[in-house]
């Protein structure tokens, strides 16, 4: 049943992942100007554009050459890099790691703390708990988060000196990056714990798990977490595109190397063939990451597997 | 008859969001802050571009109440103007952004349909998308500068606005007065201009004016990233962008106008509740 779905939900990226990258495509031909002077470094011979002229088939029509460059990209040849000067799958290969354990960490970090924060809020029921985890909500979706991370290097890194300001060395550059974005998904994913832990305790056979004399700790773990789950899940499968837009950001205010700094960096630079790289990588990793969240609640739910199937 | 009934309908609920106390406060505030955008030239103790390298980097104090940035520019006249080029891209963003989705929204939901089918397919497309990253392919097209910042925010929230009024058509089409009309022989136009749209406005309105706040947030963060307004426009975004070299000499160039960004999207969060309260739409946002 479950792979039956799965396998739907990726006949779906299909047509999804085509219209994507035939945008990303066109984004050379949408330029002012020659979309070969985009692709090419200044000053560049004419061997040089003949050369890039026979590899993308710039002479053939731009159907063809769509299917030329998107069977380059799948075959990880992303072309070379204007003011980089360097084959952009080297750059790609380089950066994606520390964006997925950026991004990997930051999810981490932002389900287990804040189930953990919801579970603690609807045992111990207190209003102001409630309360002050709206309030981060609020802060968590309005205050800018390059902002919040540059408050963070200027508290943390500048005034009391725990954390290297930028780079990516040892563990201790992860810790403001990974708050930074995880800050409103934790508040988040209390509040939406706590609610669902509420809820279910409210259900009938709650009552009867209690006449039959089961420990509220035994109640609660066996019982109510698996009932609470499934809501965390969606908003955690919601939460995946948040996180890898945050994690965009924070690359670039903390200085680390990653995709989003690099998409960032080519954008001010004009250098297009890694901007569209940067953008594919990106997009895939948003469409995969819905997805897993999609079949994660599919594999809860059987409700929403019969609905789509 | 329908608009003049919707117009006391909305006077009586802006008026009862200004009633309670939050409502109030963050109210006031957009409020004054509409007037200080409107009235830069006039409020700015300073010229926004005029450089003192004798007196760069300056703490706040007097006469710069908030201090000076590297060029010695006053941060608090800056900040003002800011506010001018925040308020107006975001607004100008929304309101493209609103028409457009409010027209392609009504249109699927209205005739339904492979239209419907076509629009709500590229709408769901970009849905799941990450606002950032709608806006960054956007920039990257026509490349940096405000007129690109508006239409990539515009772009980023289209979905928003085309999916919540789909919603709200596709409910009102089944309510009996709706089929008594069709049934009366009305012209589709006349069903959805004077029927469906004036039923259907609230919601989105309310939510065009919550995605100002996120529009905000989005021009600051193209402008941090050097892709929005360009030196020497005061944008609050750009502001802390070049403030970032001079993190530890000069923090207040960045703390200021990521202060203004904060408080100003909370009171739009804020105020826009207080409207969802007043209006009594909470359900109607659901579902979309």
């Amino acid at each position: 049943m479950i792979l039956r779905y799965t396998f739907q939900r990726l006949l779906m990226l299909i047509p999804v992942s085509f219209s994507i990258s035939v945008v990303i495509f066109m984004i050379v031909y949408l330029l002012p100007g020659d979309p070969i002077d985009n692709l090419l470094r200044v000053g560049s011979s004419a061997e040089d554009r003949a050369e890039l002229v026979a590899r993308y088939g710039l002479d053939r029509s731009l159907f063809v050459q769509y299917f030329v460059w998107i069977g380059n990209m799948f075959r990880g040849e992303f072309g070379d890099a204007i003011v980089l000067r360097r084959p952009v799958a080297d750059l790609v290969a380089q950066n994606l790691p520390y964006s997925l354990t950026l991004g990997g960490l930051a999810f981490l970090f932002s389900s287990t703390v804040g189930m953990a924060l919801g579970t603690i809020s609807a045992i111990v029921r207190q209003p102001v708990l409630d309360r002050l985890m709206r309030g981060f909500i609020l802060l968590g979706s309005t205050v800018p988060g390059f902002w919040l991370a540059l408050l963070l290097i200027l508290f943390f890194s500048v005034n009391l000196g725990w954390f290297p300001v930028s780079g990516a060395g040892g563990w201790q550059a992860l810790v403001l990056p990974v708050l930074t974005i995880g800050f409103g998904g934790v508040a988040l994913v209390a509040r939406v714990t706590r609610v669902a832990l509420l809820d279910a305790q409210r259900e009938d056979f709650v009552t009867l798990l209690h006449a039959k004399g089961l420990s509220s700790g035994t109640i609660l773990f066996r019982h109510l977490m698996p009932h609470a789950l499934l809501p965390v899940v969606t908003i955690l499968a919601l939460r995946i595109g948040w996180i890898l837009g945050g994690a965009v950001t924070v690359e670039f205010v903390f200085g680390r190397p990653g995709l989003g700094s690099l998409l960032i960096r080519a954008l001010g630079q004009r250098d297009y063939p890694v901007v569209q790289a940067c953008l594919l990588m990106l997009a895939l990793a948003v469409m995969l990451g819905t997805l897993i969240g999609d079949v994660a609640q599919a594999a809860m739910d059987p409700r929403i597997r019969e609905k789509k199937s | 008859m329908a608009s003049r009934s919707l117009d006391a309908f909305a006077r009586m609920s802006i008026g009862r969001a200004f009633a309670s106390g939050v409502g109030m406060v963050a109210g006031g505030f957009l409020i004054l802050l509409v007037l200080v955008a409107i009235f830069a030239p006039w409020i700015a103790p300073f010229d926004y571009a005029a450089q003192n390298l004798m007196n760069a980097n300056a703490a706040p104090g007097w006469p710069h109440l908030l201090g000076t940035d590297e060029f010695g520019r006053d941060v608090l006249s800056r900040v003002i103007h800011g506010a001018r080029t925040s308020l107006s891209v975001s607004a100008t963003a929304i309101a493209i952004s609103m028409a457009a989705g409010m027209t392609l929204g009504a249109a699927a939901g209205y005739f339904g349909g492979f239209f419907e089918r076509a629009v709500m397919t590229i709408v769901d497309l970009t849905w799941s998308f990450p606002d950032i990253l709608i806006a960054l392919i956007f920039v990257a097209i026509i490349g940096p500068g405000l007129t690109s910042t508006t239409f990539a925010i515009a772009i980023a929230y289209l979905a928003q606005f085309t999916r919540l009024t789909r919603a709200q058509i596709v409910r009102l089409k089944r309510e009996t007065f709706i089929e008594a009309t069709i049934n009366l022989g009305a012209k589709p136009s006349h069903i959805l201009l004077k029927h469906l749209m004036p039923n259907a406005i609230a919601p989105v309105i309310v939510v065009g004016m919550l995605a100002i706040g996120d529009g905000i947030v989005l021009e600051a963060t193209l402008g941090f990233f050097g892709l929005g307004a360009q030196p020497p426009t005061p944008s609050w975004g750009a502001m802390m962008s070049s403030g970032t070299a001079q993190l530890f000499l000069s923090p207040w160039v960045i703390i200021f106008p990521g202060l203004a960004v904060a408080v100003t999207v909370i009171a739009v969060n804020l105020f826009g509740d207080e409207l969802i309260r007043a209006l009594d739409i909470r359900d109607r946002l659901r579902g979309a």
